[in-house]
């Protein structure tokens, strides 16, 4: 097996609440492959978002080193880190995120937009991405005249729009009926056999056992990693190495 | 991010919010519109004086009576005492000079004046038929004062337009005989109305022979001696001249007043330009104000739009580049707004000249310019913190909020 894309060892993650601490992440050691499909699962408050966040570099950990494709990441700067998030990660998010006062085109071009690509380049790729999730007659509408499903659509255009290694999605239906959510995770699953490795956080068991792997967090500890294969989860509470 | 794209970005947040940008843009404009309307009012005040003392004629050498201590022109000089007299003979000496071209003795007093039962108080001036064209004035009706011994005179009189309408109304006033304190005039000219004008008034002025002056106030001194030089070069010399004439007749003593119409020209210019300075610097105070509010409604801004920043990083924006959006934007705004100042200040400028034709009130270039600079500097050195502040928030943080 070649360098895993992601490599986590040792991180934590402690915030400061006053004089109380609260231990969000504790001595998480984790790698990930390219192209796999990992949901990360737990109650409210163990540590998801955290993670997420950290392998998203929007967030820094305390202790610990996070590699990237081999590199490591965590001692980049700031404006080296936006580059990276820029090039290699997409986020989706539970409420969305869009800019309401930008069309659905506007949107999806965004993240080319801070990449300073080309008009052209971005107009080509924009309409391509519209037809990909289904929105050609919706590209010039602004956020609030989508439905939910349809907001997410964007999003996760917007995500994948610069072509990511890796998708990070928090609860990407968290904010979405059911069968709007099954539509929405569907398009990410599309995207992870299409190679890109995906990321979902989600509290709901259904969704995250259609994933090939499952995270369980507690605590800010992983309490279970376990590889399923299409229902049959053997377990293995051993972290990666 | 490119530069086209930073600014269609910064445009759109900007009318995303109208009510904020037309507010921001409007006292934007207010400031500019002041520093515009303000200076060109000074500007025009300044103008008008000097159009005004253009018009007491050009070439003018003016002799005063009395030392002045700086030797310019200084308004309060303009009533001096007297240490020695300024003759009508000085007056005739300085006729022999090379470089002068005419000369015109002038007393001055008040006095009354009475014809058929009306009276009034009048300013006499006592002068020489040379008058008419050192000053530039212009008659209405009749003849000057004839030309002749100085000293002497004929006892008649040109009155000013005002005068001749409130003695004579509708009557002729030519040839009329009027009493000038215990003097009796005929009534010869009659000069051609100027409407209100700096220092004399002459249209509420009787002129008469010089002597006849004197005799009237009992004095032997002149008010002022007007020297026309023989031309714009000639005025140097022209004073050099008069001076030394001067020194020579008061035994060598140096006890009169030179100046050239240059002289209080220059002190009236640079009088008035400063005034029109610190005019300008008062509406620039309304510009800092706008740039306080700029900055007030980017602070809003960033904390109305923490989300979006929050999401610009997760989507790979540096901190430079939403510094940069916020900056733009505040740039834009204030641009906008002196423009639109300009528009409005230019257009007060063009009613105010409208409404009074004699008042140039004409903005001076460097008032726009630093105005329209003003502006835009203070929008953005007030737009930094708040940009500064966008820059910096926390993208997690920020993508929590809503
Ligand atoms: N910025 C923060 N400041 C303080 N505590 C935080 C902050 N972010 C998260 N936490 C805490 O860290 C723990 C993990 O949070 P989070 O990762 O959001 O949990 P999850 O996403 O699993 O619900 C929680 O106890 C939360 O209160
Ligand atoms: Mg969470």
């Amino acid at each position: 097996m070649s360098t895993p894309l992601i490599e986590l060892s040792g991180i934590e993650r402690v915030f400061h609440l006053g004089d109380s601490q609260v231990h969000a992440l504790q001595s998480i050691t984790l790698s990930i492959a390219a192209g796999e499909y990992l949901a990360v699962m737990g109650p409210s408050g163990s540590g998801k978002s955290t993670l997420l966040n950290l392998l998203g570099l929007l967030d820094r950990p305390d202790a610990g080193s996070y590699r990237l494709a081999g590199r490591d990441v965590t001692t980049l700067s700031a404006d080296e880190q936006a580059r990276v998030r820029s090039e290699r990660i997409g986020f989706v998010f539970q409420s969305f995120h869009l800019v309401p006062r930008l069309t659905a085109a506007e949107n999806i071009a965004l993240p080319m937009l801070l990449a300073g690509i080309a008009p052209a380049q971005r107009g080509l790729r924009v309409r391509q991405a519209l037809r990909d999730y289904g929105l050609e007659n919706r590209a010039d509408h602004r956020p609030d005249q989508l439905s939910g499903g349809q907001r997410q659509r964007v999003a996760i255009a917007r995500a994948t729009i610069m072509r990511p290694a890796v998708v990070l999605a928090d609860e990407p239906t968290g904010n979405l009926d059911r069968t709007t959510g099954e539509e929405v995770v569907r398009l990410l699953e599309e995207l992870n056999r299409g190679g890109v490795t995906l990321i979902v956080v989600t509290h709901d068991g259904a969704l995250g056992a259609r994933a090939r792997r499952q995270l369980l967090m507690q605590d800010g500890m992983l309490q279970q990693d376990r590889q399923s294969s299409s229902g049959s989860s053997p377990e293995s509470c051993a972290p990666a190495t | 991010m490119r530069a086209g794209d930073l600014i269609r970005f910064a445009r759109d947040a900007a009318t995303g919010n109208r009510l904020r940008t037309c507010l921001l843009i409007l006292a934007m404009a207010i400031g500019v519109a002041a520093v515009v309307v303000l200076t060109a009012l000074a500007d025009g005040a300044r103008r008008y004086v000097l159009n005004q003392f253009s018009a007491i004629g050009s070439n003018l050498v003016i002799v005063l009576p009395g030392r002045s201590q700086t030797g310019g022109f200084n308004p309060g000089n303009a009533i001096t005492s007297t240490p020695r007299d300024l003759t009508i003979d000085d007056a005739q000496a300085l006729r022999r000079a090379s470089a002068v071209y005419r000369v015109a003795p002038l007393a001055v007093g008040t006095s009354e004046i009475s014809v058929g039962g009306r009276l009034r108080e009048v300013m006499v001036a006592g002068t020489t038929t040379e008058f008419i064209a050192v000053r530039r004035l212009a008659l209405a009706q009749g003849r000057f004062l004839p030309p002749g011994d100085w000293r002497r005179g004929v006892s008649e009189a040109v009155i000013g337009a005002r005068i001749r309408d409130e003695l004579f109304g509708r009557d002729e006033a030519l040839g009329q005989l009027v009493r000038i304190g215990d003097r009796r005039f005929r009534v010869v000219g009659v000069l051609a109305a100027t409407g209100q004008g700096l220092g004399m008034n002459t249209d509420e002025l009787v002129i008469i022979p010089v002597a006849l002056a004197q005799a009237m106030f009992n004095s032997n001194t002149l008010f002022r001696i007007l020297v026309e030089a023989s031309s714009r070069e000639a005025i140097a010399p022209a004073k050099a001249q008069v001076t030394e004439i001067l020194r020579l007749r008061h035994e060598g003593e140096q006890d009169v007043t030179i100046i050239t119409q240059d002289a209080v020209l220059a002190t009236f210019d640079r009088l008035l330009g400063t005034l029109t300075i610190a005019v300008a610097g008062i509406a620039a105070i309304s510009l800092a104000v706008a740039g306080i509010l700029v900055m007030n409604v980017m602070l809003v801004s960033v904390t109305q739009r923490t989300a979006e920043i929050g999401l610009l990083k997760a989507l790979g924006a540096t901190g430079a580049t939403i510094r940069n959006a916020f900056l733009t934007e505040a740039a834009m705004l204030s641009l906008a707004g002196a423009l639109l100042g300009l528009a409005l200040g230019h257009a007060g400028a063009a009613l105010i000249r409208q409404l009074y034709p004699a008042f140039p009130a004409l903005p001076p270039d460097w008032a726009v310019l630093a105005g329209v600079a003003t502006a835009l500097a203070t929008g953005l050195a007030f737009g930094v913190l708040p940009a500064r502040r966008a820059a910096r928030l926390d993208a997690v943080q920020a993508l929590a909020k809503r």
